[in-house]
């Protein structure tokens, strides 16, 4: 084990596989996909655009997302 | 692979298939419905056009202001608000609905595999496609029975709060009932059960949003179809979406 995977497996408990060195932590990585994962959810069922409402209407409609 | 290229793959691969299912869901469940409450919609944008500024109080101005351009921007059986472009309908409007599906979808895979990179990580060993289901149902009690009870599903047609009042009660109730359920599931103490349950009616003791005078010629018969329409595509939407994303994340996610 070099001595980054040790600072890792130290200031993380939870990270139980091992992580190359320089590589952002596995509940960083999470939290970065589950950021962009929101974006995207809330483009495309919230967004107060025109167009990107009319695109999307039916979708919108059909996920009870507060539409009009 | 990086943790979060596989969680970006697995959420684009199951996010395709479960958007482009759920489009052919939507054809014969919600689409339809939709399709339908427009010309009631239309009738009462005509009729208001002939007679503006009746009986409808707050919601009739929101509404009329929104949809006042459609008799004479467009032609007949089209879906308008503001004059801004908008899908032909027919195969470009589905075309176009399959591609929202198919976003939607991808974005709450990226959130449910976000979750099992974490457990996972904590617990050490992979989320089967059973326990991918049931995270699938929790996203299906979280974003759309709760804020459904407060918000059901609408129709086009029917006048409602304003959208802005809206879009908050539904963000504050899916973010409420996604702790409750957390708390209730992941610290199983008596004290953060009891604050779990809390937290889960919270959102509705508050109340939604709401006008106290709803008229509408779209019939509730109509409304009543599409609740449960919504509800159950959604329902094969998350399980679907929910077993199909833990699988893929699970073969992506190699220990190094």
């Amino acid at each position: 084990m070099s001595q980054s995977q040790l600072a890792n497996a130290q200031t993380s408990a939870q990270v139980t596989l091992p992580v190359a060195a320089g590589q952002l932590g596995r509940l960083s990585q999470a939290v970065m996909a589950m950021v962009l994962g929101v974006f995207v959810v809330g483009m495309v069922g919230f967004s107060h655009i025109d167009v990107v409402h009319n695109a999307a209407h039916d979708v919108r409609h059909s996920n009870a997302f507060p539409c009009h | 692979m990086s943790t979060f290229r596989a969680i970006v793959f697995a959420s684009v691969i199951s996010g395709f298939i479960v958007g482009l299912l759920v489009t052919v869901v939507q054809q014969f469940g919600t689409v339809p419905l939709i399709l339908k409450a427009e010309v009631f919609e239309k009738a009462a944008e005509t009729h208001q056009h002939e007679a503006p500024a009746t009986a409808q109080p707050a919601a009739a101005g929101h509404e009329h202001a929104d949809h006042d351009h459609a008799a004479h921007d467009h032609g007949a059986g089209d879906h308008d608000h503001s004059g801004a472009w908008e899908p032909r309908d027919g195969f470009e409007r589905n075309a176009y609905t399959a591609a929202a599906n198919v976003l939607t979808a991808i974005g709450f895979a990226l959130l449910l595999a976000g979750f099992f990179a974490m457990r996972s990580g904590a617990t050490g060993r992979r989320v089967s496609w059973h326990e991918g289901l049931l995270w699938g149902l929790a996203g299906f009690a979280v974003f759309t029975l709760a804020p459904g009870l407060g918000l059901p599903p609408e129709l086009p047609g029917v006048p409602s709060s304003p959208l802005l009042s809206r879009q908050i009660w539904w963000l504050a109730a899916v973010l409420a009932t996604a702790g409750g359920l957390a708390l209730i599931v992941f610290r199983r103490t008596v004290p953060a059960a009891i604050s779990g349950v809390i937290l889960l009616t919270l959102p509705h003791l508050i109340g939604a949003p709401d006008l106290a005078n709803i008229e509408t010629n779209v019939p509730s018969s109509l409304s009543h179809q599409f609740v449960t329409a919504v509800t159950v595509t959604s329902l094969v939407f998350w399980t679907l979406l929910g077993g199909l994303t833990s699988a893929v994340f699970a073969r992506f996610d190699q220990r190094a």
